[in-house]
């Protein structure tokens, strides 16, 4: 019992203090599981770093699972899950009722107004930095054409003009691509 | 808000939503809110797109991740507090179901070529998805010729890609001109009254 309140309380601090989320939380979390509670070591700790990678949802909340999981079983898992969302669900909540209250004021207006190229600029540099993981395989941008995916770059050209042109299920081309990719790598 | 049968049903239609984009959704969270962005605003058309940025400002803005953040906010606005529970419910579903059965056997499957391929070439199709998404939305600013718009936006993207800015800093800066905006034509009328009452004393 007092295991799994201290799962809780764990998640709790990494759900309150983690903002910007994803790569931002990684630190916290491994202060949280590693250093404090020992939970996990240092070896499994970057094992989960790349499974929650290779999984869909947050890395906080991936984290949560497996660190509950193994700990506690799956009340363990659940009760770090809940940890995790508990801050989000109390301030962001409060954030939405007072953005739905107040946007219509002239210096909120003012200040969303300024505020949304810069989220499209975010946006578009959290693509960019995806493409040159995908295209020079995490090596980091280089000039040489040796470096490059081909693949990934066919890949990248044929689904941007096809979700631009004919506006296709962006999951479907993801599962396409992944489709393409596996067998790719693992037959030729 | 309509009869409770259709809360119910557009309350079911959001957590199909968002359950399907988290369950698919790999990398970080830029990756949700693009999806988000063609899910609820081109197709479902409950959000608008300038709505749906303030929500990713707010989301990336506030603590804890980006993709539990965006869920409670459309959550709020597709169907208030009923709406977020039922949001966040499909968040955290996803994650919770896939990795409590992959820490049973998660070497296996860090280690699986199959899984590493397909990996690869999803995230080609990741960056084309999110590009795709801010190609778009820029162009509106650049059609629209808000100039304003697109001066913060190219000084943001530089700010972010090339420096390396923390993203938290340059939401800061524009919270700030976006007061200094709307307060400098107040200011200036204030004193230009003041003078004028100056004036009129003698």
């Amino acid at each position: 019992m007092k295991l799994l309140w201290e799962l809780f309380f764990s998640f709790f601090q990494i759900g309150l203090f983690s903002i910007g989320g994803g790569y931002a939380a990684i630190p916290l979390i491994q202060n949280q599981i590693v250093d404090i509670h020992g939970w996990l070591t240092l070896n499994e700790f970057s094992d989960l770093v790349t499974i929650a990678e290779m999984t869909p949802g947050a890395i906080a909340l991936n984290a949560s699972t497996f660190v509950g999981t193994r700990i506690a079983g799956f009340p363990g898992a659940i009760l770090a899950t809940a940890g995790c969302v508990a801050p989000a669900l109390i301030i962001v909540s409060a954030l939405a009722w007072m953005y739905y209250r107040f946007r219509s004021i002239s210096v909120i207006k003012d200040v969303l107004q300024s505020l949304r190229p810069a989220v499209v600029a975010m946006i578009a540099s959290a693509g960019l930095s995806i493409l040159i993981l995908s295209l020079w395989d995490g090596k980091g941008f280089s000039t040489n054409i040796g470096d490059l995916n081909v693949l990934s770059l066919l890949l990248f050209v044929g689904a941007f003009v096809v979700l631009r042109k004919w506006k296709t299920n962006p999951i479907l081309t993801m599962l396409v691509c992944g489709v393409i990719g596996t067998l790719y790598y693992n037959l030729f | 808000m309509g009869t409770k049968k259709e809360r119910l049903s557009r309350l079911w239609a959001l957590f199909c939503s968002v359950l399907y984009l988290n369950t698919f959704t790999f990398g970080g969270g830029f990756v949700i809110i693009s999806l988000m962005k063609k899910k609820f605003v081109d197709e479902k058309r409950w959000i608008e797109e300038d709505e749906m940025l303030d929500l990713a400002a707010i989301a990336q803005s506030s603590p804890g991740s980006i993709a539990i953040n965006s869920s409670i906010l459309v959550g709020y606005k597709v169907g208030g507090a009923a709406g977020t529970i039922v949001a966040v419910l499909a968040t955290v579903l996803p994650p919770l179901i896939i990795l409590t059965a992959i820490s049973f056997f998660y070497e296996a499957f860090r280690d699986n070529r199959w899984i590493a391929g397909m990996l690869k070439g999803m995230q080609a199709c990741v960056a084309a998805i999110v590009l795709e998404v801010a190609c778009s939305m820029g162009m509106n600013f650049v059609a629209e010729k808000q100039i304003r718009s697109c001066v913060v936006m190219a000084a943001a993207f530089a700010a972010v890609f090339f420096l390396e800015v923390n993203v938290i800093y340059v939401i800061v800066i524009c919270i700030v001109l976006g007061i200094a905006h709307s307060a400098v034509p107040l200011l200036r009328q204030r004193s230009k009254q003041k003078k004028g009452g100056e004036r009129r004393e003698p």
